[in-house]
Formats: structure tokens, C-alpha cells, sequence
């Protein structure tokens, strides 16, 4: 070889270990269980895949596109005149923009709880409210449901009414026939408080991350508490409450029983959120199942396919940003 | 570091500058401590101290590691009570006021008493030139002449030269040395009378820190200053008067104060004699 | 010392204001009740919101005046600031405060003893509160989490152990995925279960299918919680371990999951309660019946959340009642699983 008379500096040398067999079947075993994540994954894509994959190439780009959803075989195997149509591109829509409404509501205000709980409130109150904010994300779906129906909604009808009537010329808060109840405007708000806890902690967890040293930096130079947040709590903790948000948004977009709760399900694509009609893609299948033909069912898989994939990439992109932020503090 | 250095020759370096003249610049009339305890919870961390900078000195204060000397310095410009077990008792005066009085404004406190810290501290997400500005912006100050002002701070705080042409790039492209002299210019963008210390040098290589002593010496033409340090050489090198503090199981006290060529050529108590000159600490 | 007559003073905070100092801040909020009774009263502000808004706004104002006058413009703004975000805090816990004096209020009027003894099996939803009960959807929910527990606590500890203990290849992969996998929609989890086990397959609804979708759900929980807490224990003990010659299988279980034990019952308690009311996959899964049925795997079966979709879509006044009554004791549930598992996580440290 020619290194060997080359250089004098040794190789390093190969460190091998043989693990004894208890070792090797522990690690295996350990192993096996790890990789349960990647093959539930997985198995979510491959069976919502293979179900749904007969409409999803009939239909193709048009049933994320199409605003249709009719079947014409009825559950009782009877077939209707017209050819079925599979299109969700309506409850995507509609998917979006209630999650955007609880994100417009729920993060400013999630925020504010944060910044409360890491630079306002005295220590006592810090622990109380962190337990009840925590306590809150542990609220089953239903709970807020049950709620949001029976107390939240008779309010929102108020508030949707008192914004139509002062900013009604903005087409997004215009109403076509004034019916208030059951709008998507309720539902995300309804979702906006759903969400909170999870902002929130979140947010908190990463402005609690701000370095020390940097925040002394800016009271040592007269800064008073808002202008020293403004200056280097915000911007470090910037895209790590983006983060929060995103998987805010991810929550906002696979909530079921809540939407269904509160929501009057119209298949339209409604951009007057304050307008009782609209639907999500999760309630849109909830209201559907009960009575789908065998051919339905398949559009439906498609369409929770269609949900997975949605909240799988934004909860990714939430986690890239959370995670980057969090170990820059460290 | 501080453990093989003969103590003549300390007190030959400290002697260098025993005839400095206080800085005449120096604004305000310095600052006062009078009795100042300090405590963490039930734990008495600082006894009795009282100390007088007058106005344009260099006072370094100097002892072992735990002795209260950086809880001292914190309660001069209120830094103390960010530790929400902290309590403290006495009074500190900036030109004879108590800056613990009743209705004062802390930031307005903090403003004329700049501190450094430690570890260079740059704000990541300014540029140079909005770190050197940054405490305008904290404090809500207005400056017509801003480009003027962040030229004179870097000037002062010699860093001008090494970041002219890239006041542009973020504070974290800098070498240590060159962020905590960022740091130094920082403080002196909003024009403080009184300037804290703590440790400037200690996260810094040689070459670094001798840059820093000369700003310090420069600066103390305008300004009073007051730095804790380890470094005994470093102390005996750009100090006018020297405090040496000890805890030794109690709450830390000042053991003595006097001229920096004093303390380290002639100390009037045992334990100073005995930590400058290295027999322990 | 040179003196060992000094007496200590007292320690004090004067950076905490004086009572004197607090007076314009007592006259302050004394201004903004008035103000806001006054707003309420003279204009056209009406309801919570209205007297919400309006105290708020004049917090606000009357704090920034009262520090803008004392120190000047910027503590002004400050203290606006503050009075707004200590607002959004006030608003983010309103809802808890609201859910639960509602769910007890209206909860109540439902509970009698024969609510947690009989079942639907013989009650039409339109009878009266004294008849029938829950006990089906107890035992089911009951049956469900213990299902789900066994299935998902090894596969989630597992991952745990996998990501701390051996960190093999594919450690970081897995991590992303298993908190990808925290936010798949729970609707999604049932019909992925439908699609896979029941859909074309002859297969009726039952009890077990529930609770592999609820595993599903579980899962990430336990996992991330399990390995928060066993990145907690120190690597001293780990070494400890491996220093006595002890296989690494034999430090982990000797050493490293004992330490780890009361942390990991509180993610198993926290995956419990993420699971606990969980609705949408049980729609695709269990059928929800009304009969008490202790079998998981033949026949469909009710649950808690199940029962409480079922009377809120029957509408009745009577099944509207049950659906509160139940949903307080699905409540109860996830409160003594939540203030138990903080009590287990507060202990560990």
C-alpha cells in the first residue's frame, strides 16, 4: 500500500464492539416498536390510498378542484339517472378558511397569554393558569362542541351581527340573506378557542427560550418591558410561534365533531363566513357516512386521504420551524 | 493566572498609574453606595457596603469568585431585582439621589448607568450599526444625527475601523473580542455617566482583552467606571481605586478599599495582602 | 471582620411600590368600573362583550395616563401594552372558567344513581331522566382505554427508549414522524380502521376496532411524553449501569425505567386522557350500541363520547339532559386523569 510508507501518523483505529445477544434481540425489539410510527403512517396512506383510488382516477384533478359531491347509487344499491360526481374542492375551501378564522382569532390571543405568562404575571397566577390553560387542551373535542352550540354560538350570532352591520361592505363580513346562526365565522371561532392551548403553549414554551443574557442587555440600556419584547423576545421567538400556529392550523383543519356541532353543512364554497353555511372536509365525511353507498364510501376515503395528507404537511412544516427555533435558544 | 505573579511586580504595574487624574469630561458627580446589603431569598449574600466612584475614575473590584462582587454591581443599576427572590437594603446615590427611591423610573436609571456583561451579548437579529443604535430604539429615544452618533460610539469604543465598511452584517459575524467591544459601543450610544462591568474580559482571549483595557482607559476620560474582575493584573493595569471583597462563609463584605497602588504595593489587611499576592483565591 | 457590632438591616424590595404609590393605580381602577358602568349604562354598548370591551379599552387608557403622567411617553405605551396583553391572558382562560361552570351546571340535573347502573338498552331517548343510564358506555369507554393502553404503551415506550437509549439509525426520522403523527386528525385514525379492518371485509363494527383507533391516537403521546422524561434522567446512571458490566437491555431495565417510573406512568395517564372523549374515530368503528357488552370483539358498543353524539343529534329536551350529564362525567374523567398525572410529574421533580 502506499500510505503505509507515506505517512507516519497512524489510522485511527476501527473500534468494534459484539454486543451480546441479549443486546441484539433488546435492540431488535426496541427497534420493532420504533418504526410502529412509520408503518402506521404508512399503512393511514396505503389503505385510504387503495380505497379511495378508483374515484380519485376517475374524477382525477377535479376532485380537488370540483365543487359537486352527488352520488347517484343510493345506499340501498339503486341507481339515479345522473352519472355520480366526486368534487371536495367546496369543503377544502371551506377547510381553509374556518381554519384561518380560528387562527386570526385564536393566535393573537395566544400570544398575549404567552407573553403574559413569561413577562406579566406574578408567580403564583403564572402556576394556576398554566394548569388551566394545560387542563384546557385535555378537553375532549365534544366538550367544545357541546359548548360552543350552547353558549358560545347565541354570542357569536351578536358578534357576526354587530360586524355585519359596521364593516358589512367589506364582501368578506356581507351576508346574501341575513342568517347568522351556524356560520363558519361561529365555528372557527369555536376552533380559535380549541386551539389556544396548544398556541399558546407553544408560544410559551419558546419565548421562555429567549436568552437571558439579551434580555438583561436591553434593561441594562433602559428599555421598558414592552420595547425589550419588541426589540428580542419577538424577534427570536418569531418563526418558532409561526410554528405554533402552523400546527394550530393543522388542529383547526382535522377538527370534526366540533365544526359539525356548530356548523350548518351546505355543499358550497361560501366566502361570507358570517353567512350560516359552509362545511370542512372532516364534518363534510361525518355527514355523509351514515347513508353512503358502497361507491361514496371510496370518494370518502379519497377525500380523509386528501385530509391526511393536508394536515401531515403542515404539521411537518409547524415541526421544522418549532424544532429550529427551540434548539437555537439552547 | 493570577497565582505566579510576584506582588512587587503587580504593584509596579499599579503604581503606573497612581497619578491619573480623574477624568474631567466625566459626567454627573459619580455614584454612591451607601450600606448596601443584598440578600437571595433568607440567604445574606452582601454586607454593608458602602463605596464612593467619583466622577471619571476607574474603580475595579476584585476578590473570589462567590464574594458578592457581581451581585454588588447589579444593584447599582437596579439589575438586582430581575431575581424575583432578591431584596436588598441601603441606599445608592447617582448625583446624590437614591436610584432606589420611590417613583424613580428604573429605565431612566438604567440609561445613565450602562452596564456590560460578561459574555458578549449582541442583539442576533440587528445588524452592527442597529446593535450600536438599539438602545435609542429600546429606550424610545429621538437622535436626529444617528449616523453621526453610531460613528462616534464605534470610534470610542475602537471598534470603528475593523467595522466601517460592514455596518450591515449581523452582530454574530464579529470575533468575541470585536462583539463585546460592540457591546461597549452599545452602551455608550445613549451617553451614560456611569458604566458597569462585570467580567468584560473573561470569555475573551489575550489580544482581545488588552484591546478592551485601552477603550476602558479611554473611556474613562468621559465616564466613571466600575468593573469587576478576576484578573489582578488587569485591575492593577487600568484601575484608579480597587475594592477587595470577600464572603468566606458569611455574607460577602469589602474588606478594604483604597488607590489601586496602594492595595496592591501596600494593604492594610492580612487578607488582602494574602489574595493579591497569591496565597490564596 | 473590622467590626462585628453592625446589625443586619431588614431586607426590603424597594423596587415594589410603596401603598403611598399604589393610590393613583386604586384611584385608576376605581375610574375604570365607573367608566365602564357609565359606557354600559349611557350608550349603545350592551351585553359581555360590550362591558368586556369597554373595560378594556378603559384599563388602557387610564393606566397609560396614570404611567405616562407619572414617567413620561414611553412608560405610557408600556403600560397600554401590558393592560392589552394581560386582556388576552383574561380572555384565553375565560373559556375554561365558562365550559366548566356550564358542563356542572347543566350536568347535575341529569345524575341520579341508576345513571351509572342501567343502560339505553330498554330507554328510548324521549324518556324520562330516571330511566336508563350509561353503564353501556362506561363499560365501553372502560374496556376501549384498556385496549388501546396495551396496544399502544409498548409501541409508545418502545419509540421512547429507541430515541433516548439506543439512538440507531433512523433516530431523527423517527422523532419527526412520531410528531407528525400527534397531529393526524383523529377522523382520520377511524377511517383509516374502517378502511383497513371493516370496509369489504364482512366485518361488523365492535369494540376492538375502537380501540386500535384510539391506539392510533395514543401513541404519539405516550412516546413524546416517554421521552421527555427519560431524556430527564441523568447519563451518570446510565453509565453507572454499563461501568458494572451490565448489558445495555439489563441498565435500561434495571436502571434506567425505574428511574424513569413515575414519568411514565404520567404519559400513559396523558395518552389516556388525550383518548378518553374522543368521538370522531368511534364513528367509524364501534357502532356505539346501547346494550352494556363485555365483549370487544363481537357486536357493536357504546362509549361515553358515543352516547353523548347520539342524544345531541336526537335533539329531544330529555336526551339534550343526558348528553350534559354525560359529557360531566366524561369531564370528571379527564380532570382526575390530568391533576393525577401533574401530581405523578411534580413528585418526579
Amino acid at each position: 500500500m502506499l500510505e503505509e510508507k507515506a505517512s507516519s501518523t497512524p489510522k485511527p483505529r476501527e473500534i468494534t464492539t459484539r454486543p451480546r445477544v441479549s443486546d441484539k434481540i433488546f435492540r431488535a425489539v426496541i427497534f420493532t416498536g420504533a418504526l410502529s410510527s412509520l408503518v402506521i403512517l404508512a399503512a393511514i396512506a396505503i389503505f385510504l390510498g387503495a380505497r379511495g383510488f378508483e374515484i380519485l382516477a376517475r374524477e382525477g384533478l377535479s376532485f380537488i378542484t370540483g365543487y359537486e359531491w352527488y352520488s347517484s347509487i343510493n345506499a340501498d344499491g339503486t341507481s339515479g339517472d345522473d352519472p355520480s360526481v366526486y368534487g371536495i374542492g367546496a369543503m377544502l375551501i371551506g377547510t381553509i378558511v374556518i381554519a384561518f378564522i380560528a387562527i386570526a382569532i385564536g393566535v393573537p390571543i395566544s400570544i398575549a397569554a404567552a407573553l403574559y405568562l413569561n413577562f406579566y404575571a406574578p408567580n403564583i397566577i403564572r402556576g394556576f393558569l398554566v394548569g388551566v390553560i394545560d387542563l384546557m387542551a385535555a378537553f375532549p373535542s365534544i366538550l367544545f362542541g357541546l359548548w360552543g352550540f350552547n353558549i358560545l354560538m347565541p354570542s357569536g350570532e351578536y358578534w357576526a351581527k354587530l360586524l355585519h352591520k359596521y364593516l358589512g361592505w367589506i364582501p368578506l363580513f356581507d351576508v346574501s340573506t341575513p342568517f347568522f346562526s351556524r356560520s363558519p365565522f361561529i365555528a372557527g371561532l369555536v376552533l380559535s378557542i380549541m386551539i389556544i392551548p396548544i398556541v399558546t403553549s407553544i408560544a410559551r414554551e419558546v419565548f421562555s427560550q429567549t436568552p437571558l443574557d439579551r434580555i438583561q442587555a436591553a434593561y441594562a440600556l433602559g428599555a421598558t418591558k414592552w420595547t425589550m419584547i419588541r426589540a428580542v423576545v419577538l424577534p427570536f421567538g418569531y418563526s418558532g410561534v409561526v410554528g405554533g400556529a402552523m400546527l394550530g392550523l393543522g388542529r383547526a383543519m382535522g377538527e370534526t365533531v366540533a365544526v359539525f356541532t356548530v356548523l350548518n353543512i351546505v355543499f358550497q364554497a361560501n366566502f361570507q363566513i358570517l353567512l350560516g353555511a359552509g362545511g370542512n372536509v372532516a364534518s363534510m365525511i361525518i355527514l355523509k357516512f351514515g347513508e353512503a353507498s358502497a361507491e361514496e364510501i371510496k370518494a370518502l376515503m379519497a377525500a380523509g386521504l386528501m385530509l391526511f395528507l393536508l394536515t401531515l404537511i403542515v404539521n411537518m412544516l409547524a415541526d421544522l420551524l418549532v424544532s429550529r427555533t427551540v434548539k437555537q435558544g439552547r | 493566572m493570577t497565582d505566579n505573579v510576584k506582588p512587587s511586580s503587580l504593584a509596579s504595574v499599579a503604581a503606573g498609574n497612581a497619578n491619573r487624574a480623574p477624568g474631567k469630561n466625566a459626567l454627573g458627580t459619580g455614584l454612591e453606595a451607601r450600606k448596601v446589603h443584598a440578600w437571595f431569598g433568607k440567604n445574606h449574600v452582601l454586607s454593608d457596603i458602602s463605596l464612593d466612584f467619583a466622577a471619571g475614575t476607574v474603580t475595579a473590584l476584585i476578590g473570589p469568585s462567590g464574594c458578592g462582587k457581581s451581585t454588588f454591581i447589579r444593584t447599582l443599576n437596579r439589575m438586582h431585582e430581575f431575581i424575583p427572590t432578591a431584596a436588598m437594603a441601603g441606599e445608592v446615590l447617582l448625583d446624590g439621589k437614591d436610584i432606589y427611591a420611590p417613583g424613580i423610573d428604573v429605565t431612566k436609571i438604567r440609561l445613565k448607568i450602562g452596564m456590560v456583561f460578561q459574555k458578549p451579548n449582541p442583539f442576533p437579529s440587528m445588524t452592527i450599526g442597529e446593535n450600536v443604535l438599539s438602545g435609542l430604539r429600546l429606550a424610545q429615544l429621538k437622535r436626529s444625527d444617528k449616523d453621526q452618533l453610531m460613528e462616534e460610539c464605534l470610534v470610542r469604543a475602537g471598534l470603528w475601523n475593523e467595522v466601517k465598511d460592514r455596518l450591515d452584517a449581523h452582530g454574530g459575524s464579529l470575533s468575541g473580542g470585536q462583539q463585546q467591544r460592540l457591546c461597549i459601543a452599545r452602551s455608550l450610544a445613549v451617553n451614560p455617566q456611569v458604566l458597569l462591568m462585570d467580567e468584560p474580559c473573561s470569555a475573551l482571549d489575550p489580544g482581545s482583552t488588552l484591546r478592551i483595557e485601552e477603550t476602558i482607559r479611554e473611556l474613562s476620560e468621559t465616564m466613571t467606571i466600575i468593573i469587576v474582575t478576576h484578573n489582578m493584573q488587569q485591575a492593577a493595569r487600568i484601575s484608579d481605586y480597587t475594592a477587595f471583597f470577600l464572603a468566606d462563609g458569611h455574607p460577602g463584605v469589602m474588606v478594604e478599599t483604597g488607590p489601586t497602588s496602594e492595595i496592591f504595593s501596600n494593604p492594610k489587611d492580612k487578607r488582602t495582602e494574602n489574595y493579591v499576592t497569591g496565597r490564596f483565591g | 471582620m473590622s467590626t462585628n457590632t453592625i446589625a443586619t438591616p431588614k431586607p426590603k424590595k424597594p423596587w415594589r411600590p410603596t401603598p403611598k404609590a399604589l393610590i393613583p393605580t386604586y384611584l385608576g381602577i376605581l375610574a375604570t368600573i365607573l367608566g365602564t358602568w357609565i359606557l354600559i349604562e349611557f350608550t349603545g354598548l350592551a351585553g359581555k362583550l360590550g362591558a368586556f370591551a369597554s373595560a378594556v379599552f378603559l384599563t388602557t387608557l387610564i393606566s397609560s395616563l396614570i404611567a405616562g403622567l407619572q414617567r413620561g411617553k414611553q412608560a405610557a405605551k408600556n403600560a397600554a401594552v401590558a393592560a392589552i396583553i394581560t386582556s388576552g391572558a383574561l380572555v384565553a382562560v375565560f373559556p375554561v372558567v365558562s365550559i366548566l361552570g356550564t358542563v356542572i351546571a347543566r350536568g347535575v340535573k341529569g345524575i341520579y344513581l341508576g345513571f351509572f347502573t342501567t343502560d339505553m338498552g330498554l330507554a328510548s331517548v324521549n324518556d324520562p331522566l330516571n330511566v336508563g343510564g350509561i353503564l353501556h358506555a362506561i363499560v365501553g369507554t372502560a374496556l376501549m382505554i384498556v385496549i388501546a393502553t396495551l396496544v399502544s404503551v409498548p409501541l409508545g415506550i418502545s419509540t421512547a427508549i429507541y430515541l433516548t437509549e439506543i439512538k440507531g439509525p433512523g433516530t431523527r426520522l423517527i422523532r419527526f414522524l412520531i410528531q407528525a403523527m400527534s397531529g393526524v386528525p383523529s377522523i382520520v385514525a377511524g377511517l383509516f380502521i374502517y378502511s383497513a379492518l371493516i370496509s369489504g371485509s364482512g366485518r361488523g363494527f365492535n369494540g376492538l376496532f375502537g380501540a386500535f383507533a384510539l391506539a392510533i391516537l395514543m401513541l404519539p403521546t405516550v412516546a413524546r411524553t416517554a421521552e421527555e422524561v427519560l431524556l430527564l434522567i441523568a447519563q451518570d446512571l446510565r453509565e453507572a449501569g454499563l461501568a458494572l458490566g451490565a448489558t445495555q437491555w439489563r441498565t435500561v431495565a434495571m436502571v434506567v425505567v425505574p428511574a424513569a417510573k413515575s414519568g411514565l406512568i404520567t404519559a400513559v395517564i396523558l395518552g389516556v386522557a388525550r383518548i378518553a372523549g374522543e368521538t370522531a374515530p368511534l364513528l367509524f368503528t364501534t357502532g356505539g350500541g346501547d346494550v352494556t357488552n363485555l365483549n370487544p370483539v363481537d357486536g357493536v358498543m357504546g362509549s361515553i363520547p358515543f352516547a353523548i353524539w347520539k342524544a345531541l343529534i336526537s335533539g329531544s329536551e330529555e336526551s339534550n339532559a343526558r348528553a350534559w350529564a354525560s359529557i360531566l362525567v366524561l369531564l370528571v374523567l379527564v380532570m382526575v386523569l390530568f391533576f393525577s398525572a401533574r401530581r405523578l410529574g411534580k413528585v418526579r421533580r
